[in-house]
């Protein structure tokens, strides 16, 4: 399997079966693991890290989740190719700006990814469609241990596993779950919760990860600490808070409904008019529009069925994606023009609002 | 949460953040020697954490962003000022200097991780819940490694054996390096088989 043969495949993401799931969009969790005795790989010499990655694809190739995966050198990638790996959160643009003995490993599923020779020599990466916290650690644990017999993991007993940056250390672990907030963000209390989150030493970031923005009302929260917890204890606390803002989400719906109707139904309304009738559509505007969209099928305003097209939308109306779609190389103001007629021509057929389930009209 | 106080832009985008009173002398920047504008806190754990930064550092780091930086990383940086006898660590693996670490926030290899330790101990209790990891283990890397040195040792002792041609220990050293190999065979790692 190629990573072209991948790339034209859905993803865990863009699978239409799999997305039943209202608030907690992905689940995704990450270990950062080093190989003992060798330079990190912003320090190591071009040979070192031709040696890391050569010795990392071999482990890989061997274990049992990536024995039929797709790996590949970044130089071997296009800039669409990386692009669209990005947009599925199968790699991080870190990775696709790196040059020189980078690789990357995914499984035909695209649930699992691994990165080589990024920040860490190591980034194991698996991925969830909704909250699946316990299934995605079950299935990284198990990757890890695997590999683990095979390669000489730089760990130390008193500080865990040995990372480039120490904000990493210990458990190596990143785990974090994507969120639709619409509500939260409506109301104005997008700002309270972010705080209240950092206070429990979870962070908020939007879609893309650092120094990207929410559009689309879609945050990812993390743990930021690594060390002095067991894995376990930071995924239940990570879980409890989750679990938490999926409830302040749904009081702010109910709230939103109860008082000020008109004004949501509207702006979901008028979403849908334009996602119809638009002939230019910038990537975040229609982020904001389908994350209405959305909102609307989890109030019964469209059917549920109606979850999974706009959950692929959200991925197909990237740059990468609607290029990919488009077979060319297209600027930022010729992909507006491809983006309103892609969604043009799926809300063409879209089903039509009932604005009475909410009990207005 | 981001918060600024004594900010000196005309629109403060964290309304509702802790405001600390102004500063009673222009603080520097974490970064670089400008004089600082933009000072932020970020809680932790109830653990307030704070750092001062230019207006170009505070740009350049995506201060402006609240959901776009790490207080993590840059407070790692800014808080890498390390003292006379830190400033001279080498590492030997890798070379790097404790500059390289206070520039880059980040370590060149594994070994850096005990060169440097002195400098990163006071920095771990900001940045993480503990000091001590507690989670999984490497079990197989672990074995692998008590049985690797146990090997290495035996092999030595009956290197010196022959060569001391105490021909009686030789035998039992290599009887017991037989053993070894025996009970935990697929433990052994391939260049001791
Ligand atoms: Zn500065
Ligand atoms: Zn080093």
């Amino acid at each position: 399997m190629t990573i072209a043969d991948l790339l034209a495949a859905p993803s865990e993401l863009t699978d239409t079966a799999s997305s039943k799931t209202a608030i907690v969009l992905m689940t995704r969790i990450r270990l950062a693991r080093n190989l003992d005795g060798r330079a990190f790989p912003g320090r190591a010499k071009a040979a070192q890290r031709a040696q890391v990655l050569a010795a990392c694809r071999d482990a890989l190739a061997t274990s049992t989740p990536m024995r039929r995966a797709a790996s590949a050198a970044v130089e071997e990638l296009s800039d669409l190719d990386k692009q669209m790996l990005i947009e599925r959160h199968l790699i991080s643009r870190e990775l696709g700006g790196s040059t020189g003995h980078s690789g990357v490993v995914i499984n035909r599923e695209q649930t699992v990814s691994v990165m080589i020779n990024e920040e860490d020599h190591l980034r194991l990466q698996v991925l969830r469609s909704g909250l699946q916290l316990k299934k995605a650690w079950a299935a990284i644990d198990g990757l890890d241990s695997e590999l683990e017999e095979r390669l000489d993991y730089a760990f130390s007993p008193t500080l865990g596993y040995l990372t480039a940056c120490p904000t990493n250390l210990g458990t190596g672990m990143r785990a974090s779950a994507m969120m639709h907030l619409p509500s939260l963000v409506i109301s104005g209390q997008m700002e309270r919760v972010v705080r209240a989150v950092n206070q429990l030493g979870l962070v908020v970031r939007g879609l893309f990860g650092e120094g990207s923005d929410a559009s689309g009302s879609i945050f990812q929260i993390s743990n930021q600490t690594t060390l002095g917890e067991t894995e376990e204890q930071i995924l239940q606390r990570l879980g409890s808070v989750l679990n938490t803002i999926n409830e302040h989400e749904l009081n702010a719906r109910a709230k939103l409904l109860e008082t000020d109707a008109h004004k949501l139904l509207d702006k979901i309304g008028r979403a849908y008019g334009i996602l119809q009738h638009n002939h230019l559509l910038s990537s975040s505007e229609a982020m904001n529009l389908l994350s209405l969209l959305r909102l609307g099928i989890d109030l019964g305003i469209f059917p549920a069925a109606a979850r999974a097209v706009v959950d692929r939308l959200l991925i197909e109306c990237q740059p990468g994606h609607l290029q990919h779609a488009a077979k060319g190389t297209f600027e930022p103001g010729q992909r507006d023009v491809l983006r309103a007629g892609l969604l043009r021509s799926e809300f063409a057929n879209f089903a039509k609002p009932d604005f009475m389930v909410v009990g207005r009209n | 949460m981001l918060a600024r106080g004594a900010c000196q832009r005309a629109v403060c985008r964290y309304g509702d953040s802790i405001i600390f009173p102004p500063m009673p002398s222009p603080l520097k920047c974490s970064l670089c020697p400008q004089p600082a504008t933009v000072h932020l806190t970020q809680i932790v754990d109830g653990k307030i954490h704070k750092v001062e930064l230019c207006e170009s550092c505070a740009q350049a780091k995506g201060v402006t962003d609240p959901n776009g930086f790490s207080l993590a990383d840059l407070l790692l940086k800014a808080s890498l000022n390390p003292g006379p006898s830190a400033a001279g660590l080498r590492c030997e693996q890798c070379g790097a200097t404790a500059a390289d670490f206070k520039k880059q926030g980040r370590f060149g290899c594994p070994r850096c991780y005990g060169t440097f330790q002195e400098l990163l101990a006071p920095l771990l209790e900001n940045m993480h819940k503990g000091v001590t990891h507690i989670g999984k283990l490497p079990r197989r890397a672990l074995a692998r490694k008590s049985l690797y040195d146990r090997l290495t040792k035996l092999e030595l002792d009956l290197t010196e054996a022959i060569k001391g041609e105490r021909y009686e220990d030789a035998a039992r050293t290599r009887d017991e390096i037989h053993q070894v190999k025996l009970s935990a065979a697929p433990e052994v790692p391939p260049e001791k088989r």
